[in-house]
């Protein structure tokens, strides 16, 4: 019973083997470019929502291939990308701003493979099209805006406490408050220790008069954390906005966002979109001193000199009454005069702060600032610098009509256009800290199907090769292995299904390759078997201890191929990571396919019998 | 394929001296010529656009500069109709907005609008991190086998596993410096499965050399590694040979953009296999492997039929 595996082996190979067999199916079946409506509010789409949509697509002169309603949304199936293009922009126009419009690939595998949870391989974006972005937030900036804030803070609860300073302000990494008297200052450390004890590290200098103040590392810590989830959610925002089927925006490492937004053709507005930072920041206007001494040089002292969009200076209060982060919703349309307008919420504080101020201030002018991060990169004297670009501009200047809270709306803006962009930037919330785009990678649709081809046909051609050359040279065992090689190739393609793990073109390149390192294993075996025949050794004697012997040395050739996989797993990014997923689960299978495979099949054509000759 | 009887070992001089006549090569030119690093360590943009005719590069290229983008390198991507052009990190430029702006230069005034195939743009950031990840990827996995040859085998064996790994990555860094092809991600990534796939050639050798010294007790150290090297010769060319037949396949229909990973793993499979059979193995000769080193040493008092 040298060359025989007892039932349950041969049970648990074929059952492995069909369960991948199923899972790689849904991969066969092609993907139907499509169109898929969701509302933007998340109100249920019913069939007379469909209805309108299958009318219009008609009208379009193009015929769909199927109109689905599920999960609230509807999605129109086409029969080619040009179609798919053509409604989009035809539904994107008709259906406006309460839906949403996305372009996507929807797989047309049958309900039952869905059904146990076969999906198809999930596709880079260099094999279906799109943009990847890697965004760097500006730290930095994240804390030196926290710093501004805490500045404002502790201004605000010096006040409240009755205690008389003489500043509180940015200097050298602290914030110095001058205290008018000395006898103050146990007050001042007491209130220190009672309102900021977790977020500020107080350090006391010489000058008994003053206290100094830092951000605790572990504020720090959180402003970081915060700064990169606050973004996070932000461009999670834009990027429905922007109406993508399956958008990924995943934080990598510390400071950096992957944005990947598939089937996006338009990078210029996904750029500009996601690009640029847009904050507001409310302020009074001071009417008290003369604007042309500020010009001069000599501003008031509580305030700061600002020019509005048209050039003209105008001077603002220094303190802040609401920052864009305390701004839950924005919208923008029509105020009662037909002017171009944008509605604003505020969040509690803020809404708590603005009535305060507002209560006070009726019939005074009211200014927004609009200030946007501009991040470049330039070339100074062959150094790579990056330099920050902060634009303040005056948007609109309007007066105080009443006291109000919660909601209001700006008006004094140029265009319904530039009301909605307004808008749209800070209805996505805004940012805590300004970002920058570091790295894009753009595919565009055609050549994505491009390399699908080129990927197929090289794996088709590479495995087709080395099945003929396997054949010719080992025969019947050559066959053998063959369907090991074939077998492995299902193996590779059930799992990355399984895992959803991103298929790239590096990726088919991966697979193509262990379709050539696979049979290595074979080639070990098969040489070792042909030695114990030349040695004089019986056939069943060759292939038992041609297994026997060629394990050790395919297990460590074999891991140090998996070695290097796993290091390039671990280091690589984007194509670079798919070539290393394929390549891991390629070497792994093929170990299994390659020894155990193959040898459930020799053991069914020569095991347990008299065996005279082997066609090796 | 019968066991052939080629004296590898006693000509060893004679592969070691090609060897080291192509490594210095190889190094000269990585040291005065460089490699031609790709975007994804510069940092810069690229973009790839595709027309229905051929292109007229002349044309763009005389677009491109009067637009103000004088640096742009514009060349053939593929085919005739396909075009790539690069552009370095610009002083004063926004660099997300580069492409954006050659696409809109280079679609004025034309009857046929260029397809957008492509555009990689890459900060300087993120290419010193690329860069340095890379060398990290290097650096990690040459210690991770280092360590497991050691355990598995010896030393010595390691040590010239190793350096003749390293003769593989150098020589077709050499050959990617020496005719100036782009050394991208993609081209790295050949790189380091490079690595793995020359010591698995390099393994299989050195794992028949433990066996023959365990099994063929009187015959001389030369002679084990001569028995060795020709009783894997065989598996070394028909593995060789596979391989190299899917990566041509590669090669040659895979498309431009995986062109040069290819072209790096086909001279590296080249190179990996010539070197597991004229290089590791004299490597460790040269380092003093002896058969002592891979005795399994005899427990006091064992049987004498488990003995090896």
């Amino acid at each position: 019973m040298q060359n025989h595996f007892p039932l349950w082996k041969n049970l648990i190979i074929l059952g492995v083997f069909f369960v991948s067999l199923i899972y790689a199916l849904p991969s066969l079946y092609g993907e139907d470019p499509s169109v898929q409506i969701s509302s933007v509010n998340s109100q249920k789409l019913g069939p007379d929502k469909a209805n309108e949509i299958e009318l219009a697509v008609k009208a379009a002169g193009v015929s769909a291939k199927a109109l689905e309603v599920n999960n609230d949304q509807v999605l129109v199936r086409l029969n080619n990308t040009d179609d798919q293009l053509k409604i989009a922009d035809l539904l994107r126009e008709q259906l406006g701003k309460t839906m949403t419009v996305a372009l996507n690939l929807a797989p047309t595998t049958p309900s039952w493979l869905r059904a146990i949870g076969a999906q198809s391989m999930y596709l880079g974006l260099d094999l279906r099209g799109g943009v990847h972005f890697l965004l760097e937030v500006d730290m930095d900036a994240a804390v030196r805006q926290a710093e501004e804030r805490y500045v404002d803070d502790v201004r605000v609860a010096l006040r409240n406490e009755k205690i008389r300073y003489l500043g509180v302000v940015k200097d050298a990494g602290f914030i110095k408050v001058t205290l008018k008297g000395v006898e103050d200052k146990t007050a001042l450390l007491a209130l220190l220790d009672k309102d900021f004890h977790l977020s500020l590290d107080v350090k006391e200098p010489p000058e008994q008069d003053q206290v100094w103040l830092k951000i605790s590392e572990y504020q720090e810590k959180e402003i970081r954390k915060l700064a990169v989830s606050q973004n996070m959610t932000a461009l999670r925002n834009r990027v429905n906005e922007l109406g993508v089927a399956e958008p990924v925006i995943q934080q990598q490492g510390e400071n950096r966002i992957v944005v990947q937004l598939p089937g996006v053709q338009d990078t210029t507005r996904a750029k500009e979109i996601l690009g640029t930072t847009a904050t507001l920041e409310y302020r009074l206007v001071d009417v008290e001193h003369d604007v042309m001494k500020a010009i001069e040089g000599h501003p008031p002292v509580n305030s700061r000199l600002y020019y509005d969009k048209n050039g003209g200076p105008i001077l603002l209060d220094k303190r802040i009454i609401v920052t864009g982060d305390q701004i839950v919703d924005a919208s923008s349309g029509m105020d009662q005069d037909g002017r171009a307008a944008v509605f604003i919420s505020l969040d509690g504080p803020g809404a708590a702060k603005m009535g305060k101020v507002t209560q006070t201030n009726v019939g005074k002018p009211m200014a927004v600032v609009f200030i946007e991060y501009r991040v470049e990169t330039k070339l100074v004297n062959g150094e790579k610098i990056r330099h920050k670009e902060k634009v303040e501009k005056v948007i609109s200047v309007a007066t105080i009509q009443g006291v109000f809270s919660k909601r209001f709306q700006t008006t004094g803006l140029d265009s319904p256009q530039e009301a909605r962009n307004l808008s749209l930037l800070l209805r996505a919330g805004a940012l805590a800290a300004p970002v920058d785009i570091v790295e894009e990678r753009t595919v565009g649709p055609s050549l994505g199907q491009d390399n699908i081809n080129k990927g197929f046909l090289s794996f088709i051609v590479g495995f087709g090769l080395v099945v003929l050359f396997m054949m010719v040279y080992y025969k019947l065992f050559g066959m053998i292995a063959n369907l090991a090689l074939a077998f492995n190739v299902v193996i590779v393609v059930s799992i990355l299904s399984m895992l959803q793990a991103t298929l790239t073109l590096p990726g088919i390149a991966g697979i193509i390759l262990t379709v050539g390192m696979s049979v290595d294993a074979n080639v070990l075996i098969f040489e070792r078997i042909k030695e114990e025949l030349r040695h004089g050794n019986a056939p069943q004697t060759s292939i038992f201890i041609g297994y026997e012997k060629a394990f050790a040395t395919i297990l460590d050739s074999h891991v140090t191929n998996l070695v290097v996989a796993i290091v390039l797993f671990a280091f690589g990014t984007g194509s670079v990571k798919g070539f290393a997923v394929t390549l891991i689960i390629g070497i792994l299978s093929s170990m299994f396919t390659a020894i155990t495979g193959t040898r459930m099949i020799i053991n069914w054509i020569y095991g347990n019998r008299r065996v005279e000759k082997l066609s090796i | 394929m019968k066991t052939t009887t080629i004296n590898f070992i006693g000509n060893r001089n004679i592969a070691m001296g090609f060897s080291g006549i192509l490594m210095v090569i190889a190094i000269v030119s990585l040291f005065s010529k460089g490699l031609l690093m790709g975007i994804d360590f510069t940092g810069g943009t690229l973009i790839e656009v595709g027309y229905s005719q051929a292109a007229d590069l002349t044309a763009l290229r005389k677009t491109l500069d009067d637009n103000g983008f004088n640096d742009a390198t514009v060349q053939n991507f593929g085919t005739s109709k396909d075009v790539l052009i690069r552009l370095k990190l610009q002083e004063g430029v926004s660099s997300a907005d580069l492409s954006v702006g050659v696409l809109d230069a280079i679609n004025k005034n034309v009857s046929e609008p260029a397809k957008l195939r492509r555009v990689e743009f890459v900060g300087p950031q993120v290419g010193d991190d690329l860069a340095q990840d890379g060398f990290l990827a290097l650096l990690y996995s040459t210690i991770g086998i280092l360590i497991y040859v050691a355990w598995r085998f010896e030393w010595k064996f390691s040590v010239g596993a190793i350096i003749a790994t390293f003769h593989d990555v150098i020589v077709t860094l050499g050959v990617f410096s020496i005719f100036g092809l782009e050394f991208d991600l993609t081209v790295l990534a050949a790189i380091l499965a490079l690595i793995g796939y020359s010591l698995n050639d390099t393994i299989v050798v050195y794992d028949r050399i433990r066996e023959n010294f365990r099994l063929l007790r009187k015959t001389s150290t030369e002679d084990i590694m001569n028995i060795s090297i020709n009783e894997t010769l065989s598996r070394t060319i028909m593995t060789s040979l596979t391989v190299i037949l899917v990566l041509s396949a590669l090669f040659f229909l895979g498309g431009e953009v995986i062109h040069n990973f290819s072209l790096a793993l086909l001279f590296g499979v080249f190179f990996g296999t010539y070197s597991s059979i004229f290089i590791a193995s004299p490597m460790s000769l040269i380092l003093g492997i002896s058969p002592e080193d891979l005795m399994v040493p005899i427990k006091e008092g064992a049987d004498i039929d488990t003995m090896p």
